[in-house]
């Protein structure tokens, strides 16, 4: 045991993140969590609320709330808060910050980021098919249900190429994602004219584009994304850090990879309405890639995923309403600058350690 | 004595070329088995092999006495691949989060019971490595990587202990330390299949040895293998000149 316990226990670090130090830094953690998961909460009672405004006992309810957003309103001095449909698309914004951070921590660390950036042009070319399907059956179906049912086929698609390629080859990949946009492309010149559909919302984000029957898939998505993530977290993790020793272990690793890019065309379908398809790959990626920079554990990894996709979507909501901005470009550039933040927070840390060794 | 590992006339190959041809081998229960060859000879095939990673275009495998195609107990192997300990990977996992994965194959869906953190503790503690259970896998050097590794194994109970080639990149002091290790866990009656390219480790650990080179040219124990030629020709009978540049 000569490399073991004695020389080794000696150099662990005895910075921040040993007893009380790694104590409060829990606590922050779980508080940052706490807070996020309430307001995420808070953001599906709104969406119920709104459905059910025409019911006795929410009427009232829906009645304070809007009183409540005037008051917001008059405080900040802004024109915002007294609008229901702002709220629903800040109520998409605060889940998509909670469910693509929860999924991205397994891409980004299976090195398939690529996937989310696929499937979120396949879902646009499901967007251009709902389109196309509503203009000329007249159905009045939601949009992104059929975005949603394409998203899914492409998932699937995908995940039958790479094991066909037997490794996540990005050639196969990036011709599906340049391929499907093609499609939607052509989809959408072929329905021109037929339908008032702001496209360019769907391709960069607008906090307009959110429908109230959007906003409640979203809801819903998010439910199911959560559950199934707390459900598999285990064997998500170890097949996303030793899929050879997972197969062994006997785990059915392709149900595994089936199921989380099946849950990552779920949350691009929800989050394509206010990022935008070109820019949804970002928030699954750039708020993981920030905690990994800081993160002690998997674990932890998740939690200031989750605590810092929600600072990118609520500072990049308050750029976008303060300057009158895209939504999707906002949100992932206060995401880039939170990932800047903490690149030069764990290189500081990181001194902190080699000043103490 | 019972059959771990039984293979029976396999034969695999990548497209046209073979990696493997009519290998038939047993490892019982007990044995350290060091599995040797040169490089590109099919020894990390044959373990896949052995495990279920591949599937034989002929012949037969079974584990524990079951064919591969119905083995499901995957909580009794422990498996330390090449590509784990080689890649640098950052993906923030701690030793404690690497070892519980041994717990997975038994846990299931719940929750992890007390049990399953006891034997996590204890695992993490037989390798040696109890003060560093809260550093990240990534920071760790190659020797304490190997025991983390080690110990989620233990953790799962593994009966039967597969390493490849787990020694690349460690320097001669912590792999004295860790085959020593290997040592102890043998003598408490694991079995463990071990490929290293060093043959002089092997020899001086193993109870026995398969040597290939896309055959099967020698399986027995270690003292037969050291009389035969079976070493000169598995790597070419003239033997291979190794120049020192300097």
């Amino acid at each position: 045991m000569s490399e073991g316990s004695a020389a080794d226990a000696g150099d662990a670090p005895d910075g921040p993140w040993t007893g009380r130090g790694r104590d409060g830094r829990r606590t922050a953690e779980l508080v940052g969590v706490g807070v996020t998961g309430a307001v995420a909460a808070g953001m599906i009672g709104f969406l119920l609320l709104y459905w059910a405004q025409d019911l006795p006992v929410a009427s009232e309810l829906y009645a304070a709330f809007r009183a409540l957003g005037r008051g917001m309103d008059a405080a900040f001095g802004t024109n915002v808060f007294r609008h229901p449909i702002m709220w629903q698309s800040m109520a998409v914004g605060v889940l998509v910050g909670v469910v693509a951070p929860l999924v991205g921590a397994f891409l980004v660390h299976r090195e398939m980021a690529l996937i989310g950036e696929t499937l979120a042009h396949t879902a646009f070319a499901g967007v251009a098919v709902g389109i196309l399907v509503t203009s000329s059956t007249g159905w009045n179906g939601s949009l992104l249900l059929v975005a949603l049912g394409v998203g899914v086929l492409g998932a699937l698609a995908v995940q039958r190429l790479t094991e066909r390629t037997d490794a996540y080859g990005d050639v196969p990949i990036a011709i599906m994602l340049s391929g499907s946009f093609a499609v939607g492309t052509l989809i959408i010149s072929y329905g021109d004219g037929l339908t008032g559909v702001n496209i360019q919302g769907y391709l960069f984000g607008n906090l307009a584009v959110v429908t109230p029957e959007g906003a409640r898939l979203m809801g819903a998505l998010s439910l199911i994304v959560v559950g199934g993530v707390a459900l598999t977290y285990k064997q998500l993790l170890f097949i996303t850090f030793d899929e050879q020793a997972a197969r062994v272990a006997q785990l059915n690793v392709t149900g595994y990879n089936t199921l989380l890019v099946v849950l990552t065309a779920v949350v691009v379908v929800g989050a394509m309405q206010v990022l935008g398809v070109i820019l949804v790959a970002a928030m699954l990626v750039v708020p993981v890639a920030a905690a990994s920079q800081v993160a002690r554990s998997f674990r932890e990894t998740m939690y200031l995923g989750v605590i810092f996709g929600q600072l990118s979507v609520l500072g990049g909501f308050a750029v976008s309403i303060g300057f009158g901005l895209p939504s999707g470009g906002s949100i992932v550039v206060t995401a880039i600058a939170v990932y800047l933040a903490s690149v030069v927070g764990s290189g500081s840390a990181a001194t902190a350690i080699s000043t103490h060794g | 004595m019972s059959a771990i590992v039984d293979l029976d006339g396999v034969t695999f190959a990548y497209g046209d070329t073979v990696a493997v041809r009519d290998v038939s081998l047993t490892v019982e229960a007990g044995d350290f088995l060091g599995l040797v060859g040169p490089n590109g000879s099919g020894k990390t095939t044959l373990l896949h092999l052995m495990l279920g990673l591949h599937e034989a275009d002929e012949g037969s495998v079974e584990l524990f006495g079951r064919p591969i195609e119905e083995f499901d107990d995957g909580g009794r192997i422990g498996y330390v691949s090449q590509k784990a300990t080689s890649r640098g990977g950052a993906m923030p996992v701690t030793v404690r989060e690497c070892v519980t994965m041994g717990r997975f194959a038994h846990a299931g869906r719940g929750r992890l019971s007390k049990a399953d953190r006891a034997a996590v503790a204890e695992a993490i503690e037989t390798v040696g490595i109890g003060g560093l259970a809260d550093r990240l896998v990534s920071e760790l050097s190659g020797g304490q990587k190997q025991r983390a590794y080690i110990a989620r194994a233990l953790a799962s109970d593994a009966d039967l202990l597969a390493l490849d080639e787990p020694t690349v990149g460690v320097d001669a002091e912590s792999r004295d330390a860790f085959y020593a290790l290997l040592d102890e866990l043998s003598d408490g009656g694991i079995t463990i299949i071990l490929i290293e390219h060093d043959i002089g480790v092997v020899t001086d650990r193993a109870d026995r040895i398969a040597c290939i080179n896309t055959e099967l040219y020698h399986h027995g124990d270690t003292e037969s293998f050291v009389e035969s030629d079976a070493l000169a020709e598995a790597y070419g009978a003239t033997g291979q000149v190794v120049h020192h540049h300097h």
